[in-house]
């Protein structure tokens, strides 16, 4: 049993609601010190209010949160002491240059003038961004404004840094430069949580991870333990003849012991590489699977072995039995959600 | 050729070196620091006021409402009332000046609400909301930064006032000082701006709902015309107006006189805006 002071983040039946829409519906979470603990949802599943109300951004309607043992709501200043904050969106102000929004914000955590103005010239360095700091941040790209933020949000170095949806619509390079960032923020010992879409970036980055939709958290594990809850990764085929779809699902079945779902695209399968059954990887799995295909004469146009996308996930963890349908129906409700929360 | 080639892939080389983040650089600028102590109520809201002023300099566009508007006020009410109301141009602008100052001024706060109302909506405000910091400093910075408009609107008007014939009699200690009662009135009038910005939706019904204030406000006072002449319910409403009180102790101070009762009023008045409208608008940036 761990005490309140080893958990950077503590909540207990935490609820937001707008007008009808309950968008964070009772979250228990408990977050350790010095990890990554990623949030993993579908667009309006309730991160972004989630964390809107542990930054000290939204009151709660309901349950009790608390940073570093302090309640979010009583003790709200003492925590925005400690922690800092990176939406979705840039939280710079888009009028100002690099340097400008830097030396702000370092004046109003309390540096003096030419401390902020060193404090801003060392974080662009390391940053990449020495070369744009005297432009103004609405001519950065996606990739520089995202980094631009979050060194606005280490200034001072916060205990808890919250990065939601940290690389939502950057390029792979771009998303690559964030995770490392990440990552050197994270050995110094400041505690991150990160909300993502991404099963990928929080397995990336996270040692922990809540999944949640509905503003409820459906699942909460080591990411080894929901991966093995989830299966270790899916397999993509696309066939030559369309005719041949039936007896390549059965094939699959059998070499794999596992489900196989048709794709909407005629000539489309997915399997879940599960693992149940056999001591083999997923990687041996699937190519045993490949040559199964090929020795009952079944021409394989594209062939590939992923993560389990985020459908997959909530396939697994929300109804063992759903359709794809019900998926499709699920991800749609979350978009009518983020609607009426926007 | 190899030279080439290689020049080439060094230059790549660099361009990556850019754009990429130094993570080791990264790791050194994260350990050992020590938090500097919070900044002063004061320098927190001096801060904001810097910022005003730095979108200043990157749209100076927005200056636009505090010169040209002021110039076309003073010369369309002039030389439009100038000959009717007072016989001569020259004999009006001395009632007038003063009065369209405050007029002036006091329709640009209106301002306020509708950069509140945009920026409220874009993310900067989340980080300004999350820091250890005055809570009122962002909405303070914004009206240091309007008064820094207010005086440059009151500059050129008494400027052009002066071109075309505006003598005061107070001189330069009149003149500033009723520049600068109506810049602490302005500041404390601007309260019910930004109560108004966070409160409503959009930019367009912030206008509207100001316009509906201001307009009143402005013209039902005695910036015009003496109001001896309104029908006794209108001088009801007229006398007992603050804008009607502040342009009287802007007129007479700058003419020369000491007019106590309304100078009184009107900080009376700017204490009761910043006391009501002040604590509403905190309650709504709390609670937004």
């Amino acid at each position: 049993m761990s005490t309140a002071t080893d958990l950077a983040i503590e909540t207990s039946g935490l609820v937001k609601v707008f007008g009808t829409n309950r968008a964070v519906d009772g979250i228990d979470l408990r977050v350790p010190t010095g990890t990554v603990y990623g949030v993993l949802g579908p667009n309006g599943a309730g991160k972004t209010t989630a964390v809107k109300m542990l930054a000290t951004l939204l009151r709660p309607d309901g349950g009790e949160a608390r940073v570093f043992g302090k309640d979010v709501v009583k003790d709200a200043d003492t925590v925005r002491g400690r922690v800092s904050l990176t939406g979705q969106y840039a939280s710079v102000d888009e009028d100002l240059t690099g340097t400008e929004n830097l030396v702000l914000l370092g004046r109003l955590l309390g540096h003096t003038r030419p401390a902020a103005r060193e404090r801003s010239a060392q974080l662009l360095e390391a940053f990449g961004l020495s070369e744009a700091a005297d432009r103004q941040v609405k001519n950065y790209s996606g990739g520089m404004r995202r980094r631009i933020d979050i060194a606005a949000s280490i200034l001072n170095t916060p205990d808890l840094l919250f990065l939601d949806e940290p690389t939502t619509g950057l390029d792979p390079r771009s998303r690559n430069q964030v995770w490392d960032i990440v990552r050197a923020v994270v050995s110094q010992g400041t505690t991150v949580l990160l909300t993502t879409q991404y099963l990928d970036e929080a397995d990336q980055l996270a040692s922990r991870i809540a999944v949640i939709d509905h503003g409820k958290v459906i699942a909460e594990g080591t990411k080894g333990a929901l991966k093995a809850s989830v299966g270790s990764g899916s397999v993509h085929v696309r066939l030559r003849e369309p005719e041949q779809r039936p007896h390549a699902e059965r094939v699959l079945a059998a070499a794999l012991n596992a489900d196989v779902q048709l794709d909407p695209d005629p000539v489309a399968l997915t399997a879940t590489v599960n693992g149940h059954g056999t001591d083999l990887g997923a990687a041996e799995q699937a190519a045993r699977a490949l040559a199964e295909l090929a020795r009952a004469g079944i021409t394989v146009d594209n062939f590939g072995l992923g993560q389990p996308s985020l459908d997959e996930v909530f396939l697994a963890l929300t109804d063992s039995r759903a359709t794809p349908a019900n998926v499709t129906h699920t991800q749609d409700t979350a978009e009518e959600t983020k609607g009426t929360t926007a | 050729m190899s030279t080439v080639a290689t020049t080439k892939e060094n230059q790549a080389a660099d361009a990556l070196a850019f754009e990429a983040p130094k993570a080791d650089e990264l790791a050194a600028l994260l350990v050992g620091q020590v938090r500097p102590p919070r900044p002063s109520a004061l320098s927190a809201s001096l801060t904001f006021g810097w910022r005003a002023m730095l979108k200043i300099k990157h749209v100076p566009e927005q200056l636009f409402d505090v010169t040209a508007f002021p110039i076309m006020m003073v010369l369309m009410y002039t030389y439009l009332f100038g000959g009717a109301l007072a016989g001569s141009v020259s004999a009006y602008i001395q009632f007038l000046l003063p009065g369209i100052l405050v007029m002036s001024v006091v329709m640009i706060t209106m301002y306020t609400g509708v950069s509140v109302n945009t920026d409220i909506e874009k993310g900067v405000f989340d980080r300004f909301r999350t820091l250890p910091i005055w809570r009122p400093a962002p909405m303070v910075g914004y009206l240091l930064g309007d008064v820094v408009r207010y005086l440059i609107a009151s500059a050129v008007m008494l400027t052009v006032g002066i071109a075309i014939g505006y003598r005061p009699d107070g001189g330069v200690v009149g003149v500033l000082a009723g520049v600068a009662l109506l810049l602490v009135f302005s500041f404390a009038f601007s309260w019910i701006w930004t109560m108004f910005g966070l409160m409503l939706r959009s930019e367009k019904s912030v206008m509207g709902v100001s316009m509906m204030v201001i307009f009143p406000l402005t013209f039902l006072s005695n910036v015009f015309v003496d109001p001896r002449t309104m029908p006794g319910w209108l001088q009801a409403f007229v006398n007992n107006s603050p804008v009607t009180h502040l342009s009287t102790a802007v007129r007479e101070l700058m003419a020369g006189n000491w007019p106590a009762a309304d100078i009184a009023w009107s900080l009376g008045w700017s204490a009761v805006f910043v006391l009501v409208f002040g604590a509403v608008t905190m309650r709504l940036y709390n609670r937004k």
